[in-house]
């Protein structure tokens, strides 16, 4: 009789109903930030049939940062947001996201399960899908085959997604399809899939790029309400919005950091103003 | 368990504006149809008005085969946005595995009454089954083949295109290589496979003659069943989560990857996927047409089934069905009027649809129904004010 007992017992704590077996659980990615930095870019060369497109580039960005990257057409500001992405290949030095995880060897759909969310310069949404099924396929889930193939929208999913839609002002367009959407509302979109995939790391390439200047301050309260929780880098041309929201500000040329600092301290550098901002003044 | 949430929680019968919700009535539609045809051909005298001819019959089956063949190319096609000029292939394999079954059937019936050898292989002298003909006078194991030997085929080479990111016109014309190099080696006679002749002469399968007009009628009926089957499988499969990272590769491939999904994976399972549905097709084409042989491999074949879908519209499911059986019809009339002329009918129709039609028949109706509640719309307003 003890022994069904302790057999039962035993039965019953394998197979807990109030808690689920380890190896089921989702790995949650932990990243290492112990030193405050979320990413580390270091002696990062990239060429193109001889360009050098980045040239030793060194760059660290703290964790829960608002960043700034500016600099002329070809200083290497999309080219060092593929390499990170993991889009294109580098030549040789090294990109780590906290201190264990290795950039360079792992794929773009790897990268971003990581929590590294991008936004294109281009806006680029899934046209033929309804806002809400832009929103719905960017969550952070499963992305596995089988788990995709049986998912539903879970009612903490949805309320994410409403959530994001009224941050992003589209919540009445949810059944709209993407591609009928405004350049403006496709940006918006973009921004609302970074959103719900809850990244630790957004990098978003001209945010503001055609849109109008109420837009624009939009935008830039919404990054600036970002960063804390999570780190932002931000691409940008407009140099009213980069004052706006930012805090430091990097300068590329050629394929290198030629100086970093506050806004005004950017600005009344001899060098930046020489090659980058000198019709400015 | 959620599984069969997700098959119950589907509404089968919801008429939303999406393509592909107009699945569920038009698998009625096909149903009902196969009945009364097998009734019309059973039950009513030869003589009747209403009587549908065995020829009818078969002829019909061999469209059903067309049409689903036609679904696994829009799948692929017109939901991910792969050109594969190849289909061609699976369902020759198909058709092969089940071909190979009716084979080992004819026993001791055959022309040099060998009752383990195929009548081709006592003409080549050869003395022995080669080893992957064994095992195949088993339906099962035939069945199995069926729909392992397509897959297995779609598996290695969809891994190896995707992977290295082959897509657009290059990938077409590898499987366009891939389908004209098995129709070369298809046509050797040591292959085993009856090299030019292929495999013919069949006498029965599951112990039902293949004379008989009520297993003519079976094989009707069972490809209407499969190909409603198949329909609903890929309309839920298409309207899942999954379905839409499929749509959403096909729009930006470069986005979904950004977004977390590995994309070849989606691909090289969609294209598997659409590879069963091709070798089940040929599979039920070959006891119908009593035939298979290389020339089911031949290129020609592949790009009229690209034509068949696009006529019917592509990513719609249903438009593929439409499109091949309307085109088929077309050919099985034109080829008694004009033999010649098919190919060139063919090919200006294609011209045709791709300039007017780019959305297909499927387009069409859309359109007459936009316009439609357009009308009815202003009517509205016109009473109101």
């Amino acid at each position: 009789m003890s022994i069904i007992d302790s057999a039962l017992d035993n039965t019953r704590e394998t197979f807990r109903r109030d808690q689920v077996w380890s190896f089921l659980k989702e790995k949650e990615v932990s990243v290492d930030v112990s030193h405050q930095i979320i990413l580390y870019i270091e002696g990062l060369s990239v060429s193109f049939d001889g360009f050098k497109a980045l040239n030793d580039m060194n760059l660290y960005i703290n964790d829960g940062e608002l960043r700034c990257l500016i600099g002329a057409n070809g200083a290497g500001k999309t080219t060092l947001m593929d390499v990170i992405t993991g889009k294109t290949q580098c030549d040789e030095g090294s990109v780590y996201f906290g201190q264990t995880h290795n950039l360079l060897e792992k794929d773009e759909a790897e990268i971003s399960q990581l929590g590294i969310g991008r936004k294109f310069q281009k806006p680029t949404v899934f046209e033929a899908h309804t806002v809400l099924d832009n929103l719905e396929l960017s969550l952070k889930t499963n992305k596995g085959v089988i788990p995709t193939l049986l998912a539903r929208l879970s009612s903490t999913e949805i309320l994410k997604i409403d959530e994001v839609l009224e941050t992003i002002g589209l919540k009445d367009h949810r059944m709209m399809l993407a591609g009928s959407l405004s350049h403006g509302q496709k940006q918006w979109l973009e921004i609302g899939m970074l959103l719900v995939s809850e990244p630790r790391l957004l990098l978003v390439d001209e945010p503001v790029a055609g849109m109008t200047a109420q837009e624009t301050e939009h935008t830039a309260e919404l990054l600036k309400s970002l960063a804390g929780d999570h780190t932002v880098v931000v691409v940008e041309h407009d140099m009213e919005f980069v004052r706006s929201i930012a805090k430091t500000v990097t300068v590329l040329h050629q394929g290198s950091v030629l100086a970093e600092g506050t806004m005004d301290e950017v600005q009344n550098n001899a060098a930046v103003r020489e090659v980058y901002l000198g019709d400015e003044s | 368990m959620s599984f069969l949430n997700s098959v119950f929680s589907t509404k089968w019968l919801d008429r939303g504006d999406q393509a592909g919700s107009r699945t569920m009535p038009f698998v009625l539609l096909l149903l009902v149809v196969t009945f009364l045809a097998s009734f019309c051909n059973l039950a009513l005298p030869a003589d009747s008005v209403f009587y549908v001819s065995t020829y009818t019959i078969t002829l019909l089956g061999k469209y059903l085969c067309y049409a689903m063949l036609a679904l696994a190319v829009d799948i692929i096609w017109g939901y991910c946005g792969i050109l594969s000029l190849g289909h061609g292939a699976f369902f020759a394999l198909g058709g092969y595995a089940m071909g190979m079954y009716l084979m080992r059937q004819i026993g001791d019936r055959g022309v040099y009454g060998n009752p383990e050898l195929p009548d081709f292989m006592v003409f080549l002298n050869w003395t022995e089954l080669p080893w992957f003909w064994q095992g195949m006078d088993q339906f099962w194991v035939a069945m199995v083949m069926v729909a392992l030997v397509p897959g297995l085929l779609a598996y290695v080479f969809g891994w190896l295109a995707f992977r290295s990111r082959v897509t657009g016109v290059y990938l077409s014309i590898i499987t366009q290589a891939l389908t004209y190099a098995l129709l070369l080696s298809f046509f050797r006679n040591e292959m085993g496979f009856g090299g030019n002749n292929g495999l013919t002469d069949f006498k029965d399968i599951l112990g039902f003659s293949l004379q008989e007009d009520s297993t003519r009628i079976g094989l009707f009926i069972t490809t209407a069943l499969m190909l409603s089957l198949v329909l609903i499988a890929s309309h839920a499969i298409l309207k899942s989560r999954f379905g839409k990272v499929i749509v959403a590769i096909r729009d930006g491939e470069d986005r979904a990857r950004f977004i977390g999904y590995r994309t070849e994976r989606y691909k090289v399972w969609l294209f598997v996927y659409s590879a069963v549905i091709a070798g089940v097709a040929g599979a039920l084409y070959v006891p119908q047409v009593g035939i298979i042989n290389p020339g089911e491999f031949s290129p020609v074949n592949s790009i009229e089934i690209v034509i068949w879908v696009a006529v019917g519209g592509r990513g719609t499911l249903i438009g593929a069905v439409i499109g091949a059986i309307l085109v088929n019809y077309a050919k099985t009339r034109f080829t008694a009027i004009m033999p010649d002329g098919w190919l060139f009918a063919l090919g200006a129709l294609f011209v045709l649809v791709t300039l007017y039609l780019p959305k297909g028949i499927m387009g069409l109706f859309d359109q007459f129904n936009e316009r439609r509640n357009k009308n009815k719309a202003v009517d509205v307003q016109e009473t109101a004010s």
